[in-house]
């Protein structure tokens, strides 16, 4: 094991760097997970859905649900009910645009909605779940696979990597179809995606069903990784946003990005200088990139 | 004969009826309280606000205190300190509460305090760590058996065990969350290192929304401590002793203050990733004789516990609500009115008997002597409750009148 100095009075080796890389970008699969969602809708829909996370934690208990009922695996539980996850997004999306977008109302009043689905949402799992901790079983849960003195623990290799698929699916889906083109072209220029003869309106309701089906899954990543009560959804609103900022607002390839920056920054922190200076680093690190760069890492 | 059982019926049916309706003539005896019921600490709320409410069915169906009906007004603190101070002024000035008790835990206790020390309130509070030591208010009572010194008592078990090993121990590593607790439990633990010539090679605090401590435990891992002081709140705590797992972490002791393992929603996510651990406890089956009226309350808690969905188990925090209740009841009794100061200065001189035993209250309003368990976990099974209600799973390491054995080190050979 080789040593490159001392940080805060602790040695650097080789192993404690490199672990400390793999941890950053394993923490950023699951950031870009919770953020891509809010990318899709926030950055390229311009529906500022700050009930996102209240649909990660759905996710999050109905994996728990089937996992203690049937025993199966949550991850999986949620890529097969992705699309129920997908059209309650739609239904969302069609109350939202009846109620505000169509008629103007949705820059203060359709936050008020949302905020107004958060709660409920929170309420309801309550009152269904009630308020204790809950938890899967899984059979990768407490196992790391080890590489020499390097970590791999698949409680967040495993999300990690379905993560990471589930992204890049998404960019290829967005750069490679029509139906993603139009969605890109939707945030940009409604006006004209309909003189060419696509309904905006249409486009934009499947685009948020597409990011509420990502919550969905990004809900089992989060029981997997840890365990979820009611309220633990309004803790991940600010991290969802600052990813979708940090990256460019409504590039997939900067949510990813953004979310292994956050990431890294909170696991290079952490190891060498204090976990308590995380969030002054990751969000100083925000508004650096603000500064330097207003529309983000990958923003136009 | 059958005439007689009628009248004793009739005369039985009387003297209930005319005992509630001296009930419903006096107005109803308000108990005010925020509680966490919805936030982290919800789970625990929750299983205190029902242990509270059997007590207030308890002495209700006993007639009353002081000849009214117990009332409980409570509102939804969310775990969070910022909501105390005003929950707590509607109480008082808007539902004109007769008395108020504290909600669950260090970080709700402290902002009520200076309300209850203006309006020179009886406060009694539930789970509070070393809150008096900064307010030093004379009508403060607190139900958890920390002792006269609880940031010293809550760790004396740990240290004792750790100063006990031979060869002794040389360097602690110390961490915990941002939060009140910890402050307290570290305040503590850093003394007990100081006091027993222990190197501290790391002390740190980490964030509340932290998701992976991994990154934590390598820092401490590569100040190689002899022993490792943590003090973090749920979730963290299954984090922290997940992320143990994950690195390897090696120590010969591990644990201490870890807020989680007491309760059935942690012991059965982490199960047997427990083993070797030390940490505190209020009760563990292994002590069921020398708590035999703890027992009592369980049978009432459990039943009623399966149908909320909260703590099956009842050990930690439950019995003591209660008691909280109880030793207000009997305080209540002994003074026979409400009057704050007499309250407090007879909660001060007397001994009060509870579920979870006698209990006598220090100066500076806590437990006059501590009785805070140090445990070490072993032979954790799978994820299955039902192994934690039998004896087996938990060595008593302290007090020494609980005492079942001793600690089993290194912390990384005793994982399994």
């Amino acid at each position: 094991m080789s040593f490159w100095g001392h940080v805060s009075g602790m040695e650097i080796s080789t192993s404690l760097l490199f672990n400390a890389i793999i941890a950053g970008l394993l923490l950023g699969g699951f950031y870009a997970a919770v953020s891509v969602g809010v990318s899709i809708s926030f950055g390229m829909l311009d529906v500022v859905n700050i009930a996102h996370p209240a649909f990660i934690l759905l996710g999050s208990y109905i994996a728990y649900y089937v996992n203690s009922q049937l025993g199966f695996d949550p991850i999986v539980v949620s890529l097969v009910l992705s699309p129920l996850f997908f059209l309650l997004g739609m239904a969302l999306y069609r109350v939202y645009y009846l109620c505000f977008e169509k008629r103007g109302q949705e820059a203060l009043r359709g936050l008020a909605f949302f905020f107004g689905i958060l709660f409920i949402t929170e309420v309801a799992l309550i009152l269904v779940f009630g308020v204790d901790y809950r938890t899967v079983q899984t059979v990768y849960a407490d196992t790391t696979l080890r590489l020499g003195e390097l970590d791999f623990p698949l409680r967040l290799v495993v999300p990690f990597l379905v993560s990471v698929a589930m992204v890049v699916g998404l960019q290829l889906y967005f750069t490679h179809t029509f139906f993603g083109r139009a969605v890109l072209a939707v945030a940009q220029d409604p006006l004209a995606l309909r003189l060419m003869g696509v309904n905006p309106v249409r486009v934009k309701e499947l685009a948020f069903a597409l990011s509420i089906a990502t919550a969905g899954v990004a809900g089992a990543f989060l029981i997997v990784i840890q365990p979820v009560q009611p309220s633990i959804g309004r803790e991940y609103i600010g991290l969802t946003f600052a990813v979708c900022v940090l990256g460019g607002m409504g590039s997939i390839w900067g949510t990813l990005l953004g979310a292994f920056v956050l990431g890294l920054a909170e696991s290079f922190t952490s190891t060498f200088f204090g976990p308590s200076w995380a969030p002054a680093v990751s969000f100083g690190l925000l508004l650096l990139t603000l500064a330097f760069r207003p529309s983000g890492l990958f923003g136009r | 004969m059958k005439l007689k059982v009628i009248l004793a019926r009739l005369l039985g049916v009387a003297l209930l009826a005319a005992a509630g309706t001296a009930l419903a003539q006096q107005p109803p005896l308000k108990i005010g309280f925020g509680m966490s019921l919805t936030g982290p600490l919800a789970g625990n709320g929750k299983a205190a606000l029902i242990s509270m409410e059997i007590w207030r069915d308890d002495v209700n169906a006993k007639g009353g205190i002081l000849g009214r009906r117990v009332e409980f007004v409570y509102y939804d603190d969310q775990t969070s300190p910022a909501t105390v101070p005003s929950i707590y002024t509607k109480l008082l000035d808007v539902d004109k509460v007769d008395l108020v008790v504290s909600g669950y835990g260090t970080n709700v206790i402290a902002p009520a305090m200076p309300i209850a020390m203006q309006r020179k309130l009886t406060f009694m509070g539930l789970f509070g760590l070393n809150v008096n030591s900064k307010f030093k208010y004379d009508r403060y009572f607190q139900i958890m058996p920390a002792g006269p010194e609880p940031a010293i008592g809550w760790s004396q078990g740990f240290f004792d065990a750790a100063m006990g090993l031979n060869p002794k121990p040389t360097t602690i590593a110390l961490v915990g969350a941002d939060v009140e607790y910890s402050a307290m439990a570290l305040e503590g633990a850093r003394a007990h290192a100081k006091r027993v010539g222990l190197k501290v090679v790391y002390d740190k605090t980490y964030p509340e929304k932290t998701v992976d401590f991994s990154p934590i435990l390598r820092a401490i891992q590569a100040t190689s401590p002899d022993l490792i002081f943590a003090a973090p709140y749920p979730p963290d705590s299954a984090g922290i002793v997940r992320s143990a797992n994950e690195v390897g972490l090696k120590a010969r002791m591990f644990g201490g203050g870890l807020v989680g393992p007491q309760f059935a929603a942690l012991k059965t996510q982490l199960g047997p990733l427990l083993n070797g651990m030390v940490n505190y406890e209020f009760y563990v089956p292994e002590l069921n004789r020398q708590f035999p009226s703890l027992q009592l309350f369980l049978a009432k808690y459990q039943g009623r516990a399966a149908k909320e969905g909260v703590d099956p188990l009842g050990f930690y925090l439950p019995p003591y609500a209660y008691a909280m209740m109880q030793v207000l009841e009997q305080a209540i009794a002994k003074v026979g009115s409400l009057d704050q100061e007499k309250l407090a200065a007879t909660i001060h001189k007397n001994e009060f008997e509870t579920f979870v035993g006698k209990i006598r209250f220090g100066q500076n309003g806590e437990w006059a002597a501590s009785r805070v368990l140090m445990v070490q976990y072993h032979g954790i099974v799978g994820n299955d409750v039902d192994q934690f209600r039998q004896p087996g799973k938990a060595t008593v390491l302290s007090p020494k009148e609980f005492r079942t054995g001793d600690v089993k080190t290194p912390f990384h050979e005793n994982r399994k």
